[in-house]
């Protein structure tokens, strides 16, 4: 198998088998994140097992998420699909009161059609509580796809801009309207229409983000999703919305097309350059002209010298699970990093121009070819690719890491790039300290010898690696 | 439809694939949607597997529900073959291919004629059966699927020309993702070896099911576990006369009885051969009072303070009926309530602990678990990983008898369960989890580790109050770890109450108002 080195952007597409999460595992952090919410899972032992397993404290912290465990009277329609839910969710409001319960559709709800959207209106007026469906399966969506699937669900339950709201804008801008230098001044808070940014974060990133577009005096009206249900952000014509990460574009859909928001392209704030061109990119809708970025961001990679030295001129394999590829390369690649290749499950070229520009600019800038971005990547063949290549880093997988790290391939485990804080200026460290963890645990245990543990097979029964 | 939470046992695919993934050189294809693939991580993970899991997936995504798998499993399955150059590949059915019905028989039929590898269809339902179940079913298809090939005439009458000269036995029933298993196998091994037994094979884990036709050459069957393993015993045992044993030599009275059963069938068969009669009575004494400590242990004054002590069991049916056993058996600990998750052997259970325990508890849901445990109030808890969070909850020690199972139960070093080294390593669990409970209490007699009202020493010092001598000497009575507490709480009552000096009565005053 060659390894080829391309000049221009492209994308080639494999056969689909690798591994990531199911997607139903959001439930794991939106739980987290929406505080009066409960998730529903509606699907088999298999999804019980996955949620059990990968989620491992977790389920014994009495989470706000169940399984609503699908049997063999569901299957075959012998009992009443509505009946069930009623029950279970009448159960739910009762120990855990939410403010909103999300069903959680899963594969064996797509393939025996269970009505979950149809049921779920008729049910939340009998018993009072907003019901939310989100199709986060794995005929469809990879792991934080899962994400995208309940916000853009969530998206259609945001509130409408209260309309008095610009009426009293325009009684406020008549009454000063001979006075010029009042009304720039309210122009600064009234006449700017609301930003509303969306994606999951933990709430101090959030707010992070929220400080950091505030120095360049931009006001963050809401976040989808908010820290409860019940104070989800006014969505609709004339608002601003921006993603802060790249697996959203299903809800940046379901924001411009049902909601008419206006989406701002940008690349997400991943890194100090990423930030930085995430700021740069929301403030001129604004008017704003911004301050002191540049010198920010120099700041910022002064900070990380001791870790660029570290990653410079070293290479990295992303396998590819959670979409966050193609940033985190981007972030790499200025970091002084070489990247061979960028596997992510699904690439949305429209989402992701910004970060796709961004990528390419990096690319040129620091003299180095663009990676090939391998979409629906087939593992078996990457192992291939990563026993000729030899990088000093694959980011990947908990089913390769152990083997390879075996066969003398550093790895990091890509799921913790999902869990950590990583977003803005602040975070670039933690990225970086993700990364250079196996690379400083190598330097640690160089003197040791012995990095590849696995018996040598002559045979060719087993060809791989 | 129910509402859950956890489940004790996995869905049905999971067993299949780690029968598939303990034997050498076989591979397991899931029909399965993306995501499924977690017992990659798993095996990869909790068992610190070094090599690549022979388990992948043949992708069900929305073009397979709209126009079927057509030629996609079976590319799957050839692709593998070349790829790997696998001895089996074993197509495993999931939930979602449970509903799709697809005829996947005829893909494995189809696969099977052009590829250099033998392929099966694993024959378990995920609705019907769980993944202990299932794990037992594909052991013994594989093992019937070799065994069925052999010349009928190698059966029955010439069995015996077909023996091992020596006394030789299967081990079945090893595999990955079991409780201890690999200790548990290292710990038969050596035990066999004692007794003069040859290991014909050991299966799943490790074995080539090349070497599957050779099964019946060894003189009789061990099942360790009841959970896995018993129907390939009784396949065995019905097509080619060999007996089994599915005791389990987990605690020293089950153990002698293991050997002795051992012993009989080596007798028996020996009768017509030249090989002399075994009596294995000497090497069970030995064992029992010199390398097991178990029964040194159960007469110590350590296990004598244990006496009358209630504890709840509650595990896999092996695990929890051999714990029960030897909590109430070989060390006198009262076990209030002994359950399981394995609802599809509750009669064997219930047989078997029958005596040993107050109460019988057959359930799957967690919840009634942790209800009954909180209801009993026992002094220490033997479960799973599941029970010990109960335990957490509640303050209650728990040792872990049985899976499910996280990291910490796949420890690198020795920990057998089975075997004379598997009753000292219980004694120790069981021990342990008694006395770190009995610390905990005495802490709590005293005014317990809890400092959620912080008073600095220098407000205990400096308070003018006085200690009279009787009181003195009571606080120098108290074990050095709790005597600062004890002293803070009878100096804060005192301030409470407005008294000066401090006598052995508001000492003892302390005592009572901060433990309620």
């Amino acid at each position: 198998m060659s390894v080829k080195v391309y000049e221009t952007l492209t994308v080639e597409c494999e056969t689909g088998n690798y591994h990531t999460f199911c997607p139903i595992s959001c439930v794991s952090w939106l739980y987290q994140k929406i505080e009066d919410s409960f998730f529903l899972v509606v699907g088999t032992k298999t999804c019980g097992y996955f949620l059990q397993n990968a989620l491992g404290v977790m389920i014994f912290a009495e989470p706000r998420y169940a399984m609503a465990e699908l049997e063999e009277g569901d299957i075959s329609a012998q009992l009443n699909d509505y009946e069930g839910l009623k029950r279970l969710c009448i159960r739910i409001k009762k120990d855990r009161d939410p403010s909103v319960i999300i069903w959680i559709g899963t594969c064996t709800t797509e393939i025996i059609k269970m009505d979950l959207e149809g049921m779920a209106p008729k049910l939340e007026w009998e018993i009072g509580i907003p019901i939310l469906v989100a199709r986060a399966n794995g005929l469809d969506y990879a792991f934080t796809q899962g994400e995208d699937t309940v916000l853009a669900a969530m998206a259609h339950r945001c509130p409408e801009p209260e309309l008095f709201v610009r009426e009293r804008k325009l009684t406020i801008e008549n009454y000063f309207a001979f006075h010029s230098i009042k009304k720039h001044e309210l122009g600064e808070y009234a006449n700017s229409p609301s930003l509303v940014l969306f994606g999951s974060l933990p709430s101090n990133v959030a707010s992070q983000l929220n400080l950091e577009l505030k120095r360049q005096s931009i006001k963050v009206s809401g976040w989808l999703p908010a820290q409860r249900y019940t104070d989800l952000p006014s969505l609709g014509d004339g608002v601003y919305v921006c993603g802060v990460n790249p697996f959203l574009s299903r809800t940046a859909t379901t924001l411009i097309r049902r909601k008419k928001c206006e989406l701002i392209g940008a690349p997400f704030p991943i890194g100090p350059d990423g930030t930085r061109a995430w700021i740069e990119k929301i403030c001129p809708v604004f008017g704003v002209e911004t301050q002191g970025l540049e010198e920010r961001e120099e700041r910022i990679w002064k900070s990380l010298k001791d870790y660029l030295d570290l990653v410079r001129g070293k290479s990295v394999f992303f396998m590819g699970d959670n979409l966050l590829e193609v940033s985190l390369a981007r972030f790499l690649i200025r970091c002084g990093m070489i990247v061979h290749e960028i596997g992510i499950p699904y690439m949305d070229k429209r989402y992701q121009a910004a970060e796709l520009l961004l990528l390419q600019d990096t690319c040129i800038k620091m003299c180095v070819p663009i990676p090939r971005i391998v979409e629906k990547p087939d593992n078996s063949n990457q192992i291939q690719r990563i026993r000729e290549l030899q990088p000093d880093l694959a980011i990947t997988g908990m089913a390769h890491a152990n083997p390879l790290e075996a066969r003398g391939i550093s790895t990091k485990w890509s799921v913790e790039f999902t869990f950590a804080q990583i977003h803005g200026f602040a975070n670039a460290r933690d990225v970086l300290e993700l990364v250079t963890r196996p690379l400083r645990r190598q330097k640690n245990l160089e003197d040791l010898g012995r990095t590849t543990l696995v018996i040598k097979k002559t045979s060719l029964k087993c060809p791989i690696l | 439809m129910k509402l859950a939470y956890w489940m004790y046992a996995g869905p049905a695919h999971i067993g299949t694939l780690r029968v598939a993934s303990s034997f050498k050189n076989v591979h397991a294809i899931m029909h399965a949607p993306l995501g499924d693939d977690y017992f990659n991580v798993m095996r990869s993970m909790l068992e610190r597997e070094r090599d690549f899991t022979a388990a992948s997936a043949s992708i069900v995504d929305r073009h397979v529900l709209a126009h079927g798998s057509q030629e996609r499993v079976v590319d799957n399955i050839l692709r593998k073959d070349k790829e790997e150059r696998p001895d089996l590949i074993i197509l495993t059915p999931t939930c979602t291919s449970s509903i799709l019905q697809e005829d996947l028989q005829n893909f494995v039929y189809r696969a099977s004629i052009i590829s250099d590898s033998n392929v099966i269809f694993a024959d378990v339902d995920h609705y019907q059966v769980n993944e202990i179940q299932a794990a037992d079913r594909t052991l013994e298809q594989v093992v019937r699927y070799y065994l069925d090939r052999l010349d009928r005439c190698y059966r029955q009458e010439k069995l015996d020309q077909f023996l091992t000269n020596a006394p030789s036995v299967n081990i079945i029933g090893i595999f990955t993702l079991g409780f201890h298993n690999q200790h548990d196998c290292r710990e038969l091994r050596r035990l066999l070896r004692d007794l003069d037994i040859e290991i014909n094979q050991i299966i799943p884990e490790g074995g080539s099911v090349e070497d599957l036709k050779n099964l019946p050459k060894a003189w009789f069957n061990l099942i360790p576990y009841r959970e896995v393993g018993l129907m390939t015993a009784m396949y065995l045992n019905k097509e080619y006369g060999m007996p089994y044993i599915s005791t389990a030599p987990m605690g020293a009275v089950d153990m002698a009885e293991w050997i002795r059963q051992i012993q009989k069938n080596v007798n028996t068969l020996t009768l017509s051969s030249s090989i002399k009669r075994v009596d294995y009575e000497h090497y069970i004494d030995g064992q029992t009072r010199f390398v097991s400590q178990a029964a040194w242990f159960s007469r110590s004054i350590d296990c004598q303070n244990l006496t009358g002590k209630e504890t709840v069991v509650f595990g896999d049916a092996t695990h929890a009926a051999s714990i029960t056993k030897i909590l109430a058996r070989e060390m006198g600990i009262r076990v209030s309530c002994s359950g399981t998750y394995c609802k599809h052997d509750a009669e064997w259970f219930k047989e078997q602990i029958q005596g040993f325990c107050d109460e019988i508890l057959i359930t799957d849901d967690h919840a009634e678990v942790g209800d009954m445990i909180a209801q009993m109030e026992p002094s220490a808890i033997f479960g799973t990983q599941m029970e010990r969070h109960i335990g957490k909850r509640l303050d209650i020690p728990c040792g872990v008898i049985s899976a499910p199972v996280h990291i910490q139960n796949f420890p690198l070093g020795y920990r057998p369960f089975l075997g004379y080294e598997g009753t000292n390593q219980i004694a120790d669990l069981v021990y342990n989890s008694f006395a770190l409970g009995m610390e905990d209490h005495l802490l709590d007699i005293f005014g317990g580790h809890d400092t959620k009202e912080v008073i600095t020493k220098s407000l205990s010092t400096d308070t003018g109050l006085i200690w009279n001598p009787e009181s003195r000497l009571e606080l120098s009575k108290i074990p050095r770890f709790v005597r600062e507490k004890v002293k803070i709480n009878t100096e804060k009552l005192a301030r409470q109450k407005g008294i000066e000096t401090i006598t052995v009565e508001v000492m003892y005053a302390a005592k009572e108002a901060f433990n309620s």
